[in-house]
């Protein structure tokens, strides 16, 4: 059997003013493992990744990381334990190179004539290291991220969180903004976390892209859990049911 | 398993478009010196740029415009801008010309000289802090923020100076001001050494990085766990300082503060930084670039006096320059496959 799991979410609630975004939310999500969150807009899914990622805080419930129960003030915080959250919008600076996205926030510094100096040259190659790693090939690492495709963008948004270590990776939409041919590159990456032993959380409309990548898939319909299901073990037809209620 | 494909962007005509769209400030002044170059060669029977005094003018001319653009630089890359530079300079002119002569009987000519730079200095602290505190904490607009600290500054510059210049009695701050070593004007070293203190901060400091990171992407910054705000109310503040230090050299070198020192410069600044290759829309532009488009700015200008045209024609030809720089860029974007606004 599988170790303990690496995130554990016990009866989660949240609350906005009067309105129930979560109820009683519970989780589990193991290393290697591809956890699918599905549900209609406003089911709560939201809510429940930006809670886990120390966006919000939750009213109750516990949030457990490796065993241990833990509270996260804001994202930093939960970054800083190894958790990462892509959003569909990437939260990328377009117009800086692969490495200084990688490194944003936390640039690797050297020093010209003992002042404290960007270091661009490492970064690149560090960031070029860790997208080798996965798989990917970007030829122009000293172009700006706009001139890049969009999946080439999610491959660097992706390449970040691994860089830093990442071992539970919620993914918000990750295949939406893409072409076909795009998508499937992103479900091969997600495929080769899961073999290198990450968590994925990963969020989609998209059933097709669920069943195709995910190994388990958590229901939420009005902050409540509407349903789990082991993927080999269910089909479309019945996640639609639980997403709609019928 | 699958891979990602390689960018599929043509980068040979991306890198010869780059190219020209960064080089584009170098070409503008470099046309403009052989325009006015031949133009002095056939109507007047002399050398333009071979002549040391119009290079030594030419510098001189741009080191205001050049101080206000410098702080501008980073603000505009930020996404921001500033549009209270010019008053805040005269401010400081005004506040820098009062020190020196009120602390001269107390302190001495060189006493009074370094309290009056100082003073200057911490007094544009002020408009610079209350713009950024506007700005990043209050959310105003830079725009509109600036905007209002424009007139503040105005009214307190003018008032301070009792609505005239504030002529100064100090001999070091007159040699200061149009002396020379090793044959640099004074005020063109000094406003090299600030120019290289920010070129340095801009592309080397991590400071500067995320200063890009932020006109990038405000989301992706404040996600990826900078300190958006502060950069952001440090962006204004230093603004301001340079503002100030232009002036201080502009004190020096007509032994007058003025309120309205500042006022035609305000939009030279912007000029400077735009035709220099920034983005107003943030994200995008360097020191070397705005240094470049003062000097073209201050080019035009000197070089329609030299010429003898009509100076009003300097506003037409500036005018004509930011258009074309701003359309090289956005043709470079254009054909360079990235993302351009939609139409």
């Amino acid at each position: 059997m599988r170790s303990s799991p690496i995130l554990e979410v016990r009866d989660l609630s949240k609350r906005f003013g009067g309105v129930h975004a979560l109820e009683k939310v519970s989780l589990d999500l193991y290393g290697g493992e591809v956890l699918a969150l599905a549900g209609d807009n406003g089911a709560g899914k939201s809510t429940l990744i930006k809670t886990i990622s120390g966006v919000h805080k939750p009213d109750e419930g516990i949030i457990s990381y490796d065993g241990k129960p833990v509270t996260f003030e804001n994202p930093q915080q939960a970054r800083d334990h190894g958790i990462e959250t892509i959003y569909q919008d990437l939260a990328l600076a377009d117009n800086l190179d692969v490495g200084a996205n990688v490194f944003l926030g936390r640039e690797v510094m050297k020093r010209i004539l003992g002042l404290p100096a960007v270091d661009r040259k490492r970064m690149r190659a560090e960031a070029a290291d860790t997208l080798k790693v996965l798989d990917i090939r970007i030829n122009r690492l000293d172009l700006p991220l706009r001139s890049l495709s969009g999946g080439q963008r999610q491959a660097v948004a992706i390449g970040r969180a691994i860089h830093w270590k990442a071992k539970v990776l919620i993914m918000d939409e990750p295949t939406a903004a893409l072409g076909v041919p795009e998508q499937r590159k992103v479900k091969a990456l997600v495929r080769s976390l899961k073999q290198s032993g990450v968590g994925v959380i990963f969020i989609s409309h998209n059933l097709v892209d669920i069943f195709e990548v995910c190994d388990r898939i958590i229901v939420l319909r009005r902050g409540i859990i509407a349903g789990e299901r082991s993927i080999s073990n269910t089909n479309p037809d019945e996640i639609v049911r639980l997403m709609v209620g019928g | 398993m699958d891979t990602l494909p390689v960018t599929e962007v043509d980068t040979d005509r991306i890198s010869w478009l780059t190219w020209l769209a960064a080089a584009r400030a170098w070409l503008f002044l470099g046309i403009l010196f052989v325009a006015f170059e031949v133009w002095a060669q056939l109507v007047y029977r002399t050398t333009f740029l071979f002549n040391p005094f119009n290079v030594q003018s030419i510098a001189v001319f741009a080191v205001a415009p050049l101080l206000l653009a410098l702080g501008q630089t980073l603000v505009i890359i930020s996404g921001g801008i500033d549009l209270s530079v010019g008053f805040t300079m005269g401010f400081a002119a005004v506040v820098f010309a009062h020190c020196v002569n009120g602390t001269l009987d107390a302190l001495g000519v060189f006493g009074s000289l370094l309290v009056g730079i100082i003073v200057a200095l911490v007094a544009s602290i002020v408009p610079g802090l209350i713009n950024g505190l506007l700005i990043a904490r209050l959310k105003v607009p830079p725009f509109i923020g600036t905007l209002g600290m424009y007139g503040v500054a105005r009214g307190i510059a003018f008032l301070l100076a009792g609505g005239t210049t504030v002529p100064v009695r100090n001999s070091i701050l007159a040699g200061l001001g149009n002396g020379s070593l090793f044959g640099f004007p004074i005020i063109v070293l000094v406003t090299i050494i600030i120019v290289a203190v920010m070129h340095f901060v801009l592309l080397q400091s991590r400071y500067g990085q995320h200063v890009y990171a932020i006109g990038g992407s405000r989301q992706a910054s404040l996600r990826a766990g900078i300190n958006v705000e502060r950069n952001t109310i440090v962006l204004y503040v230093l603004s301001a300082v340079c503002a100030a230090i232009g002036g201080i050299l502009y004190t020096a070198r007509f032994s007058a503060g003025a309120a309205q020192a500042g006022e035609p410069l305000l939009l030279d600044s912007i000029a400077a930084v735009v035709i220099g290759g920034a983005s107003l829309f943030g994200g995008s532009g360097t020191i070397i670039g705005t240094v470049i488009g003062a000097l073209i700015i201050a080019v035009i200008q000197y070089g329609l006096v030299f010429v003898n045209v009509e100076p009003f024609w300097q506003f037409v030809a500036v005018g004509v320059v930011i258009v074309i720089s701003v359309l090289v860029d956005q043709s470079q974007k254009r054909l360079g496959g990235g993302k351009v606004d939609e139409e």
